[in-house]
């Protein structure tokens, strides 16, 4: 970090700033790719998905209900239920944007995902400020290669038959653990503490709620839960 | 063949999934969010990276929640070298291997 803390972030500085991210992309992608072939979906399915939906958890969850025979009405409620916390993704984030136009506002939010908006988040923290220049080439270099490595999945897809097997779905997890050490990392040292007490809470929240919620209701509910409880006993 | 209900169905699973993306994003360039609103969004980073990680590592038990053992034993490694490094591509790549070796003598 030996560059000014106000220099304007470009496309290509974007770009670079998701290329850490990719292997998660790309590994996620893929295995959707393997997963929806699996799932009897076609390789114009998984390329249609991947386009307008864009968000992992939801289209790995959708294979499923899909294959188990699911309501289309209860499919697409699941699917609005699992991505609502991308509502609060955005809200956080969108305060860095309100100077730009509604149009690119619109773009923002329309290829927001959990990694751009960690990466997003993580910069923050550590004191830079967002350009949308910076924005836009992170997350369309985060959409193209999802879009590709799902596809190139589906085409691999007939010949793999347990992609489980290869610890690629691990990779969301892997991803979120780096990025919630590297936001971290960059809260000052005298707000640490209070952080690792909410992670604790956040611990103890998803287990009881975990009980009698399936879990994507649970992580939204415990976020705002424990974001209240942050906010309550901050000093 | 894509039939048109395939269509229909993930028209509507894009529509509900891009709603919540958009709609803070132009409820925020209208109005300015109040004090109170702000400090509670810093916390919501953390919180929600937190909530996705414990996702993966409980899992519905029969009685109650319980830890998902084998998650739990690719997340140490994946913790660590997360600290260790700072890199997300290289905590990714521990995270994967390991779980790959776990599934491959336990699984």
């Amino acid at each position: 970090m030996a560059e000014s803390i106000h220099t304007e972030k470009t496309f290509l500085d974007g770009i670079k700033d998701c290329i850490p991210t990719l292997l998660g992309y790309i590994s996620i992608g893929f295995a959707f790719g393997v997963v929806g072939i699996a799932s009897h979906l076609s390789t114009f399915e998984i390329f249609l998905l991947s386009l307008l939906i864009y968000a992992g958890a939801a289209q790995f969850i959708f294979c499923g209900l899909f294959v188990a025979g699911t309501p289309v009405s209860a499919i697409i409620l699941t699917t609005f239920i699992v991505n609502l916390r991308h509502f609060l993704m955005a809200l956080s984030v969108a305060p860095s944007f309100k100077n730009e136009s509604l149009a690119r506002n619109i773009g923002f939010g329309t290829l927001l995902t959990d990694e751009t908006y960690g990466v997003a988040m993580t910069k923050l923290a550590q004191g830079h400020t967002l350009s949308g220049r910076w924005m836009d080439g992170l997350n369309v270099t985060a959409y193209l290669s999802w879009i590709i490595a799902s596809v190139f999945g589906a085409f691999v897809g007939k010949w793999i038959p347990n992609p489980e097997n290869w610890g690629l779905d691990f990779a969301l997890t892997a991803m979120f653990v780096a990025l919630l050490i590297l936001n971290l990392e960059s809260t000052p040292k005298n707000k640490l503490m209070h952080y690792l007490s909410l992670i604790l809470y956040m611990g103890i929240a998803m287990f009881v709620l975990m009980n009698f919620l399936p879990g994507h209701l649970a992580v939204l509910i415990s976020t705002v839960l424990v974001a209240l409880i942050g906010v309550l006993t901050e000093k | 063949m894509t039939t048109w209900t395939m269509v229909w169905l993930i028209l509507g699973c894009a529509v509900v999934t891009w709603l919540p993306r958009v709609i803070p994003f132009i409820l925020v360039k209208a109005v300015t969010l109040p004090a109170f609103m702000m400090r509670f969004l810093t916390y919501i980073p953390v919180c929600i990276l937190s909530a996705l990680v414990f996702d993966s590592l409980y899992t519905k038990g029969v009685f109650m929640t319980s830890i998902n053992w084998l998650n739990f034993a690719a997340f140490l490694p994946t913790l660590f070298v997360a600290i260790w490094t700072k890199s997300l591509s290289k905590t990714v790549i521990v995270g994967v291997l390991t779980m790959a070796l776990l599934r491959y003598f336990f699984a």
